[in-house]
């Protein structure tokens, strides 16, 4: 299959293999193979989920509460102990909408520097969509102390992520705008049908391209094969992986879903995520925008 | 807040946070599913779009009463892979079904914020229960011909 030669092809993995190791008792609350489950609702999870996963919320779980900004060192040590995962463990991590929620917490789990971190190729719909298990059953977990106990790891966001000064120093270079065609036109002031987060300019950020983050997936939500990635982002597109590339979109948790195939599927180094997006950019004052 | 709304509110806050999400949970899932007039003319329904998902509703306001009096229907629609959004709907349902135009519309702008629900959904998904809440009072005003407070 060619969706093997993704530059970083461990960080995916497939149904069958999770339903293999939760089988074998390798995977889920207490193992070595934590699964968790991201999505855009925060009560999915309690309607059914893969068992053994336990919940990690986006808003809860990983944002700050009072700043706009994510957990800190030790905020996010407890979220990681409390769910029974360590510095080494796997973390596999799912959810609806296409894994968009999924592949901001991964990306999240990336500022602390937990590599050891996989999506599940297709999230919660293809779990479903296969007839496989789901219960409501919440796994009792042992949180993970002493020497187990998640450390305290300040978070290194410069890799991989973007504030706005480091937008607007990287004009020229290139941007990735993965909204829908009508908020990068700015016809529309937010993504159609979520029109709370809404901005007050529409258009995008000067220089930066159209590609709608679900060009990257096929129906089930899985991901598409290199080759056909490569034809979008590499062919088409003009990037090349030795690019400094910049990827937005409304809060970042869809441009998560394309720095991730960027950076682990298509091997670019140097790609950063614009978590502010365009809630920050279309509010803020004197920045320049295009239509 | 009408008193049905309001004990639904005690239900909430007695229990932990955790618990919360629980009870949510159960007001999703006894959401009356719609009648029939209304799930086979969609277009009928007033789309609440501050919602992350799609919730539509709408009100029906009896006739041959003194106004104000009249008694207020609500009628919600949300797709089961939104259980938060349908839970606040459940909840908006319960307490707020059979009531009165005056009492409707009598029932605080802020009343969402009373469950103890934001610390365990955050304060930016109950603004999806604070739309629903604003489109039933303004559908209730003019459905009535009432003046919305």
């Amino acid at each position: 299959m060619t969706a093997t030669d993704y530059a970083h092809p461990e960080r995916l993995v497939s149904t069958q293999w999770l339903a293999d190791q939760l089988a074998a008792g390798a995977a889920g609350a207490g193992t070595q193979i934590v699964v968790l489950e991201s999505d855009e609702d925060v009560l999915l999870y309690e309607t059914g989920h893969i068992p053994g996963a336990l919940k990690l919320d986006w808003i809860t779980d990983l944002n700050d509460p009072l700043t706009r900004d994510y957990i800190d060192a030790e905020q996010f040590a407890a979220v990681m102990s409390a769910r029974g995962i360590s510095r080494d463990t796997t973390v596999v991590l799912y959810g609806d909408k296409s894994n968009w929620w999924a592949a901001y917490a991964l990306w999240v789990l990336s500022l602390f520097g937990h590599e050891n971190a996989k999506l599940l190729d297709g999230g919660r719909a293809k779990w479903i969509a296969e007839g496989r298990e789901l219960t409501t059953a919440i796994p009792e977990v042992a949180p993970a102390t002493g020497e187990a106990a998640y450390p305290v790891v300040e978070r290194d966001d410069a890799p991989i992520r973007a504030f706005k000064e480091d937008v607007l120093a990287h004009l020229g270079k290139p941007l990735v705008d993965v909204r829908s065609p009508g908020e990068y036109s700015g016809e529309l002031l937010h993504m159609p049908d979520y029109p709370q987060e809404g901005a007050v300019r529409g258009g995008h950020i000067p220089g930066a391209k159209s590609v709608p983050w679900a060009r990257a997936t096929n129906e089930d939500g899985t991901f598409k094969s290199r080759p056909e990635l490569e034809a979008i982002y590499l062919a088409e597109q003009g990037l090349s992986p030795e690019d400094e590339v910049v990827a937005y979109c409304r809060i970042g948790e869809r441009s998560s879903h394309t720095w991730f195939v960027l950076h682990h599927l298509l091997g670019f180094d140097k790609v950063r995520n614009y978590d502010g997006s365009w809630t920050e950019w279309g509010n803020a004052v004197r920045v320049p925008i295009e239509k | 807040m009408p008193a049905s709304l309001a004990e639904i509110a005690a239900d909430f806050l007695d229990l932990a946070p955790k618990d919360r999400l629980q009870l949510l949970l159960e007001f999703s899932q006894g959401l009356p599913d719609l009648p029939e007039r209304y799930a086979d003319a969609p277009e009928s329904l007033e789309q609440v779009h501050e919602c992350q998902s799609p919730l539509f509703l709408t009100v029906e306001v009896g006739e041959g009463m003194p106004r104000g009096a009249q008694p207020v229907s609500l009628f919600f629609s949300a797709p089961p892979e939104a259980p938060t959004t349908r839970g606040f709907a459940g909840i908006l349902h319960e307490g707020l079904d059979g009531l009165s135009v005056d009492e409707v519309l009598a029932t605080p702008e802020a009343a969402p914020m009373s469950f103890g629900l934001a610390e365990v959904v955050s304060p930016l998904r109950l603004r999806g229960m604070v739309a629903m809440l604003s489109r039933i009072k303004r559908q209730v005003a003019l459905k009535s011909g009432a003046a919305l407070a």
